[in-house]
């Protein structure tokens, strides 16, 4: 693109000029299933061999797949549906897209435009449904705008806090001729996101890291959204600086796991020293988070004695839940550019002494060791999940390995005992929390990297949720490791009934589970089973040799429970911690605790 | 900040004029649970591309910045401008009907002069004013006129300008 505008050129059909401008948008795969309102696409896409398109089983699952994508390649992934179920099946997905902020584009078939506001053969008012559900939304209603949307929906979803953009394509629109242009260089009417940050705020900031006692950097997915320079650039800075780092959920792999800088992942199932290090702090650096309720704990209590600076690209979550003194409106890749020259300007030493006193704190905390457990080794020993999750991480080390997950207690154990040292590793629906998110996502990610190892690390319920997807692993030959932590519970919910309401297992128990190895094979995959802890990692190892789909079903202690745990409403400073490593019983939950989720 | 202290805000938000924008707006407002004491909407270009809308809300002075800045990401969103942080103007427009006779419909009148309200329809049983102004003032004219015999009452909503020369744009 050299900023001209070429003379508009006419396409034969709306399809075709789509497929041109997805192709000019460095599209070249798309997940979707087919139907009545989109055939003119697919037949479009059957007569070009440029963009590649997976046929999933379920289109809740072609988004996360291009969650996937988008998450491992920091493309924007794209999406492709029909009207009306296939437009609905698509929400969650998109909701998903929405709350972690992954820059998607789906295009979702219309009834014609004649036959809209009709109650026509699957017609859906997508664009109603999706309006809060999307970053964006656009109804084509005339060719000549096609093709200017689908430019306008990339930009929108990629730039300043990423999100997903769905464009609704009513069939008139797909089969009449429509001009064709290039993107242009010009800026949005109304959209343009700030993404430099204000000096005179990064000084502020600078002024207050350098005076700090007892400093902590927290830092969230904003950062792995920035781009792996950014990553680089957190590692620089949090090393110049000497200061303790955590990251959040999303934001692990931002810093290297076995930096001795980090102190590991924070919030609801963080570590005892990262919850107290937030707790106790004089000075906060918030880059890239958004002080999520997983995060903060009761809001009243959290970090209640410590100066917060926040740069956040969103100006709508600065200011959200907590007060902050300093608010950084910027990409985490200009604002931490900013930072090290502010840092390296300001002559003024840091306070040593404090900042080795709080690190010898620090230590005392760390040494509580609050991710142990014990898992005993005689024969025929039942696995520890933790322990599971511990060989997974050995046995794949060294190697070019993607991580995604289910949501629950394997969720947990994943981002604790698993140790990421580059962005873009990591995929788990962190915001919406959505079970039967990972096998799909890992299907994406496998798509854009068709040499890595990819392993689902999923729980038995939640994968039941898109277990349709092993049929697409088989026909596009992706050899996905799913990685079952079996409890035959929803472990999360059972968790929360032992500790919450009385250990009464309301409907928290999976009767009459599927045979998962038996399961894998009528998928045309490979089924592994491990009983006890001598088959682990043997299971492991032919797991990660086989050159196929494989479930492995690893039957775990159904007792065990995710710790530390702060619980519902309670503050950084009461955690529960694990059997054997408790301080007394921990804080009781309030009524008000009792409503949170 | 912890201020719990509920203050209301005249918002002005200039929008380009696409479908589905008002929609957005109204929708940002009731799905995180914002109050919308009043709302009007209009095109104010030429060529009809760009709309005003002027919210009226209520919220902590958290809350309303948190209002502001969530429209402000909203895409076909020009600029946000919160009118009450500064001297402004605010009206609203009402066509009042009173139906009554004899002395109740004198005194209608009368009250309606005081106001200024223009009277724009009549029968021997009706009146129908036209009244402009604050929304304080409408509101104590048809207090006055409840018990005379206020039949019917449509309202415009909010429409707002800063004083002075600062604009929206």
């Amino acid at each position: 693109m050299d900023g001209t505008i070429a003379s508009p050129e006419l396409m034969n059909s709306g399809a075709e000029a789509l497929l041109r401008a997805l192709k000019a948008q460095g599209v070249d795969v798309i997940f979707g299933y087919p139907g009545g309102a989109v055939l003119p696409i697919y037949d479009a896409i059957f007569q070009q061999n440029e963009i590649k398109h997976i046929l999933v089983r379920h289109e809740q699952a072609a988004v996360h797949a291009a969650e996937g994508y988008a998450r491992s390649t920091g493309k924007v992934g794209c999406v492709l549906v029909t009207s009306g179920p296939g437009a609905t099946n698509a929400v969650t997905g998109l909701v998903d897209a929405l709350m972690d902020s992954v820059p998607l584009v789906c295009l979702c078939g219309q009834v014609p435009t004649h036959l809209i506001g009709n109650d026509a053969f699957q017609e859906a008012d997508t664009t109603g449904i999706t309006r809060p559900a999307t970053k964006h939304n656009y109804l084509v209603k005339k060719s000549e705008d096609l093709v200017r949307v689908v430019h306008e929906a990339f930009l929108v979803a990629r730039s300043g806090r990423p999100g997903p953009v769905l464009i609704d394509l009513p069939k008139d629109i797909l089969i009449a001729p429509a001009s064709y242009r290039e993107p242009s260089q010009t800026q949005h009417r109304s959209y343009r996101p700030r993404t430099e940050p204000d000096a005179r705020r990064i000084d502020e900031a600078v002024a207050l890291l350098k005076r700090a006692e007892r400093p902590v950097i927290y830092a969230g997915g904003g950062v792995v959204n920035a781009g792996p320079e950014a990553s680089r650039l957190l590692t620089e800075f949090t090393r110049l600086t000497g200061f303790p780092i955590t990251n959040t959920l999303m934001g692990l792999g931002a810093y290297p796991a076995s930096d001795p800088l980090f102190i590991g992942m924070l919030g609801m199932h963080g570590t005892y020293e990262a919850n107290l290090v937030m707790h106790g702090c004089d000075v906060m650096l918030n880059i890239g988070a958004r002080f999520d309720d997983r995060v903060t704990g009761r809001l009243n209590a959290f970090s209640p004695n410590s100066k917060k600076i926040h740069a956040d690209i969103d100006p709508s979550n600065i200011n959200k839940t907590v007060p902050v003194d300093v608010p950084i409106v910027g990409d985490a890749l200009a604002t931490l550019k900013a930072l090290i020259a502010a840092w390296k300007k300001d002559a003024t030493p840091v306070n040593k002494n404090a900042l080795a006193q709080w690190w010898g704190q620090i230590d005392v905390w760390r040494s509580k060791n609050s991710l142990g457990f014990h898992q005993p080794r005689d024969r025929g020993s039942i696995i520890k999940p933790q322990y599971a999750i511990q060989q997974l991480y050995k046995a794949t080390r060294g190697r070019e390995t993607y991580i995604t997950t289910e949501v629950g207690q394997h969720q947990m154990w994943a981002a604790q005992h698993f140790k990421f040292e580059k962005p873009n590793h990591w995929m788990t629906s962190g915001g919406l929390g959505t079970m039967g998110y990972g096998l799909p996502a890992a299907m994406g990610v496998q798509v854009a990297h068709p040499d890595a190892l990819v392993v689902d690390i999923a729980g038995e319920a939640s994968i039941l949720m898109n277990i349709q997807e092993m049929g697409t692993l088989a026909q596009f030959r992706l050899p996905v490791k799913v990685f079952i932590l079996n409890n035959q519970y929803m472990g999360m919910v059972r968790q929360w009934q032992e500790l919450l309401h009385g250990g009464r297992y309301s409907s928290s128990y999976s009767e009459a589970l599927p045979d998962f190895v038996k399961l894998a094979e009528s998928f045309h995959a490979v089924g592994l089973r491990a009983e006890t802890v001598d088959d682990l990692d043997r299971v492991i190892a032919e797991m990660i040799a086989v050159d196929k789909p494989v479930i492995a079903d690893i039957c775990v202690d159904q007792a065990e429970n995710v710790f530390p745990m702060i619980p519902s409403g309670a503050a950084h400073n009461q955690m529960l911690l694990g059997p054997g490593n408790q301080d007394g019983s921990g804080p009781a939950v309030t009524n008000e605790g009792m409503a949170l989720v | 900040m912890s201020d719990t202290n509920l203050r209301s805000a005249t918002i002005s938000v200039l929008v380009e004029n696409e479908s589905g924008v008002l929609a957005r707006v109204i929708g940002l407002f009731s799905g995180r649970g914002y109050n919308i004491d009043n709302l009007t909407v209009a095109p104010v270009e030429r060529d009809g591309s760009k709309s005003r809308i002027t919210v009226v809300t209520q919220g902590t002075q958290m809350v309303i910045e948190q209002i502001k800045a969530q429209l402000d990401r909203l895409v076909p969103v020009y600029k946000v401008l919160d009118l009450s942080e500064g001297p402004h103007l605010a009206r609203e427009l009402a066509l009042i009907k009173v139906i009554g006779t004899g002395e109740k419909r004198a005194e209608a009148l009368r009250l309606a002069d005081a106001f200024r309200a223009r009277v724009i329809d009549a029968t021997t049983e009706s009146f129908t004013f036209e009244l402009t102004g604050a929304t304080d003032k409408l509101d104590a004219f048809l207090d006055l006129m409840r018990p005379i015999g206020l039949a019917e009452v449509s309202r415009t909503g909010v429409a707002a300008i800063a004083r002075g020369v600062k604009t929206i744009s």
